[in-house]
């Protein structure tokens, strides 16, 4: 879908125009395609005294190729694809001043699209009040200099509680590379996992079978799209009226097309039969079929209510109840990404219902979590903000504007950008990532 | 030389797009562009894209002359390997179940493990065709030389000339549109209007019964806007089709309607076979398999017999060849193509006389339990794009069976222009 207003103020004309009258003025994001470098430039890594983290970063850096310059380079040197932060050592305050000793000098380097990754402990960890509010401080510097960031920078902050060390790489590398192109401004906590030894860079679901509800259109066709070209066969779920549409996205990608209403009473016991007979089992699940039926909630009836609640969390649960009760259907290390909303977090006017559905995905995934752990798997929620889709297409051209630039990066996701960050959540590499939220939203206003 | 073995073809799947009524939501869709897109709708449910398999062989009713490679030019437009081979069969309205069976003998015989049957129909996008008279003009003005030659020869063509042929759904050797020939078998058997109209209820609420229950959700993919077949009446009643008038016979004994005959229908279906070790290969279900089949025809032009009837004729052989009566199915698929085609054959087969004489048995073939006829609706209520329905009959009938588990066998019976007849055994 074209932004007539980022291309326009990435013309000649356009651009000056847009400085003259001090609008914003967003910019083309970095995406990913398969054989992109990690950055398009080198990188500097700053810390503190006791950071710990060094080793594991350098050898992220270090497999991809990517330079590593020294923090004090010459300040015409090139421009910087990316700074992080190892912040892990801070422990009083006064540690604190590494953002103007060491960090705001590289952030003033960073190209477009940029990256700015902070790492730290959880401020929960914490031995003394003193450390507690040094980390938790962390969290606010990042926010605020995600809205700094201009040019499709992002920053964003992993927090790394001891013993969580080796789960760093995979995500280290996500929040890096241009799969994460509009996530901005985001905290994940990272937690212990058995992490496998490699993992194929290119095709990292090669052999998996990964099964996509709402996979006929919009964000749900993207996912499938991003999952099968990291190497996993799609088992691509959508009601059967959309069986056209579904079975063109299944072609496109060589997975298959299966018709099934999630809400359905046999819809549990049919997937598991079809991936059982089909498949022999299930290594992702991606549960992204959603609807909304808007209404104040003075105006709103049973059914409206009732149908938002049936699709959009009733079958998620229904369906990863099942999927966990069939013996052995979920593969060791299995992936589950429950798609909730941006309005789950933030609300939104007229729509109690679907935000109650999103939210209640969000306390879902955080439940199952300790479960999913116990088994070598994984349960995360994806939060889109306001993602170019068909469906936002429709909206009244003024909601729409103001709906795609009220957020750092001053535009609207694409579909792709929500698939990325789940396709990561699947990887082998995202094991120490659980119970988590992560936003999709290029650090929205709303809820933020 | 020792007797090849065989082995018996494993029904895996089907897929057919929704039924349309002529002249609508397929209207601009080709015989190629629908059987493409149900060929394509297979290959997504089955996971087939990029995939050979052994032979795809399906074919139309009506058919324009630029169709003379109708299937081979919709696996080239479908996602299926371009190396998969593929030829058209045409056996009226016994082309769908025809195909299924060409294509499981030669997995029977081992001459291929895999296959694609089906058939497709339009009566929207149907031929036309220029007269005789005007087409001798044109092929002597494309055979002239000179320009002269050209000249002379167009000046030969006549106004009357300009009129085309409209194709008939008509005998050619009898000149009677096939309800007709329905209508003069209907009053021979005398069978009532009543009893016609309740087949007709049933296979509408059936049809609707199964969409409601899901049971097409792995059957059928949606096509152009259509999600269920157009000519499906839910709410269909005796009242209601009490209040249409005959179109087919004369006068009083007249009692085929446009409600229990079915309409000019659109669409395409077909069907997944393979061997049973092609199927555990690719890990997909065996539904049900192909036991055996028998063709008939009859000579209803001089011999009396009426033009729909030949699968009365075809059903005793193969009951016979496999040791089986009537009564042993568990499912029964009759092809309504009129309400009364289906009570005349049935009624034929409870009839001692017409068994002795004309079937040259011992006794009636008997009755069957009506409550196992059709249970999924059939062609009154679906619509009949005359060489999409065997297809759709075997695809339904194998999950019918299955789903009734193991052992269960069903018949099906399709009557076919021309005097023709396919019958055939599946078993889950
Ligand atoms: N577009 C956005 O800006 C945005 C923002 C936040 C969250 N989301 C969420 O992302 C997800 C995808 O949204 P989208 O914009 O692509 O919507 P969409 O309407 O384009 O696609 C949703 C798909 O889900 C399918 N679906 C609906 N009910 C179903 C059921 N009962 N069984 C099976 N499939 C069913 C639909 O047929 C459709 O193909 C939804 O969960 C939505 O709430 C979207």
């Amino acid at each position: 879908m074209s932004d007539w207003y980022r291309d326009l103020a990435n013309s000649g004309v356009g651009a000056a125009l847009t400085r003259r009258l001090g609008l914003p003025r967003p910019a083309v994001l970095r995406r990913y395609t398969p054989g992109d470098p990690l950055l398009p430039g080198p990188v500097v890594v700053v810390g503190t005294a006791g950071g710990r983290l060094a080793d594991e970063v350098g050898a992220v850096l270090k497999e991809a190729g990517v330079t590593v310059l020294a923090a004090d380079a010459a300040a015409d040197a090139e421009r910087l694809g990316a700074v992080v932060l190892d912040a892990t050592g801070v422990s009083s305050p006064a540690d604190l001043a590494v953002a103007t000793t060491a960090l705001a000098p590289a952030v003033k380097r960073l190209r477009s699209s940029g990256r700015v990754v902070v790492l730290a402990d959880p401020a929960t960890d914490a031995a003394s009040p003193a450390q507690a509010a040094t980390r938790q401080a962390l969290d606010g510097l990042v926010r605020s200099l995600a809205k700094e960031l201009r040019s499709g920078s992002t920053a964003n902050l992993l927090l790394v509680p001891a013993g969580a060390d080796a789960s760093l790489a995979g995500p280290l590398r996500f929040f890096l590379s241009g799969r994460s192109a509009y996530v901005d401004g985001q905290v994940v906590t990272l937690s212990p996992a058995e992490l496998p030894a490699a993992e194929a860079a290119e095709r990292p679901l090669a052999g998996q079978v990964a099964v996509v509800t709402g996979a006929a259109r919009g964000i749900g066709a993207a996912i499938a799209r991003v999952l099968a070209r990291d190497g996993a066969h799609v088992v691509a779920v959508d009601v059967p009226a959309a069986g056209q549409a579904l079975a063109e996205v299944a072609n496109e990608i060589g997975g298959t097309a299966f018709g099934l209403d999630i809400t359905a009473g046999d819809a549990p016991a049919r997937l598991v039969e079809h991936l059982r007979e089909r498949h022999g089992g299930v290594d992702v699940v991606v549960h992204n079929a959603g609807i909304t039926r808007d209404k104040l909630l003075v105006n709103m009836d049973a059914a409206r209510w009732e149908s938002v609640i049936a699709v959009n969390l009733q079958a998620q649960l229904d369906l990863t109840t099942a999927l966990l009760a069939a013996d052995g259907l979920l593969r060791p290390g299995a992936r589950v990404v429950c798609v909730s909303s941006q309005s789950g977090i933030a609300g939104n006017r007229g729509q109690t219902n679907y935000a109650a559905s999103k939210a209640g995905i969000i306390g879902m995934v955080r439940a199952w979590a300790p479960e999913f752990t116990a088994r070598g798997a994984t349960i995360n929620a994806v939060a889109p903000g306001f993602i170019v889709t068909e469906m936002t297409a429709k909206m009244p051209m003024g909601t729409r504007e103001i709906g795609s630039r009220i957020n750092s990066l001053q535009q609207g996701g694409l579909p792709v950008d929500v698939a990325e960050t789940i396709a990561w959540l699947a990887q082998p590499g995202s094991a120490g990532v659980n119970g988590q939220v992560v936003r999709v939203c290029g650090q929205s206003m709303l809820g933020a | 030389m020792t007797a090849p073995r065989t082995r018996k073809a494993a029904i895996i799947g089907g897929n057919r797009i929704p039924f349309a009524r002529s002249n609508s939501a397929y209207a601009q869709a080709s015989n190629q562009d629908m059987l493409t897109s149900t060929l394509d709708g297979l290959v997504a449910r089955f996971g087939l894209q990029g995939q050979q398999v052994g032979e795809v062989v399906a074919g139309a009713v009506l058919k324009h002359s630029r169709d003379f490679n109708l299937t081979r030019e919709s696996v080239l437009g479908s996602r299926l390997s371009a190396a998969t081979p593929a030829y058209d069969v045409q056996q009226a309205c016994g082309t769908g179940l025809e195909a299924v069976v060409l294509v499981a003998n030669k997995i029977a015989l081992g001459q291929v493990d895999s296959g694609i049957a089906g058939g497709v129909d339009t009566t929207s996008d149907a031929p036309l065709a220029v007269n005789d008279d005007l087409r001798r003009v044109l092929v002597q003005v494309n055979a002239a030389k000179t320009l002269q030659q050209r000249l002379k020869a167009l000046s030969g063509i006549r106004p009357g000339q300009l009129v085309p042929d409209i194709p008939r759904n008509a005998e050619p050797r009898t000149g009677l549109a096939m309800g007709e020939h329905a209508a003069i078998t209907a009053a021979v058997w005398e069978i009532g209007r009543e009893e016609q109209d309740e087949l007709t209820v049933r296979s509408h609420h059936n049809l609707a019964a199964a969409y409601d229950r899901g049971f097409f959700d792995d059957l059928l993919t949606p096509y152009l806007g259509l999600t269920r077949d157009q000519n499906l009446r839910p709410d269909s009643s005796m009242e209601k089709l009490a209040r249409l008038s005959p179109v087919f016979g004369r006068g009083e004994g007249a009692t085929m309607t446009a409600g229990n005959s079915t309409p000019l229908t659109d669409g395409a279906s077909v069907v997944l076979l393979g061997s049973d070790e092609w199927a555990a290969a690719h890990d997909l279900p065996v539904l049900a398999h192909l036991v055996d089949a028998q063709t008939a025809a009859v000579d209803y032009v001089h011999g009396g017999e009426g033009l729909l009837m030949a699968p009365a004729y075809a059903l005793p052989v193969l009951l016979a060849r496999n040791g089986l009566t009537l009564q042993d199915f568990d499912l029964y698929e009759i092809h309504e193509a009129f309400a009364s085609t289906v009570l005349s054959t049935l009624k034929a087969w409870e009839d001692p006389a017409f068994c002795k004489e004309k079937l040259g048995l011992d006794g009636p073939l008997g009755p069957i339990d009506r409550s196992k006829l059709n249970v999924a609706g059939s062609s009154l209520a679906a619509g009949h794009p005359f060489a999409a329905t065997g297809g759709r009959i075997v695809a339904s009938l194998a999950k019918l069976l299955h789903q009734q588990g193991p052992g269960r066998r069903g018949l099906i019976s399709i009557c076919a222009a021309g005097g023709q007849g396919v019958v055939a055994i599946l078993e889950s």
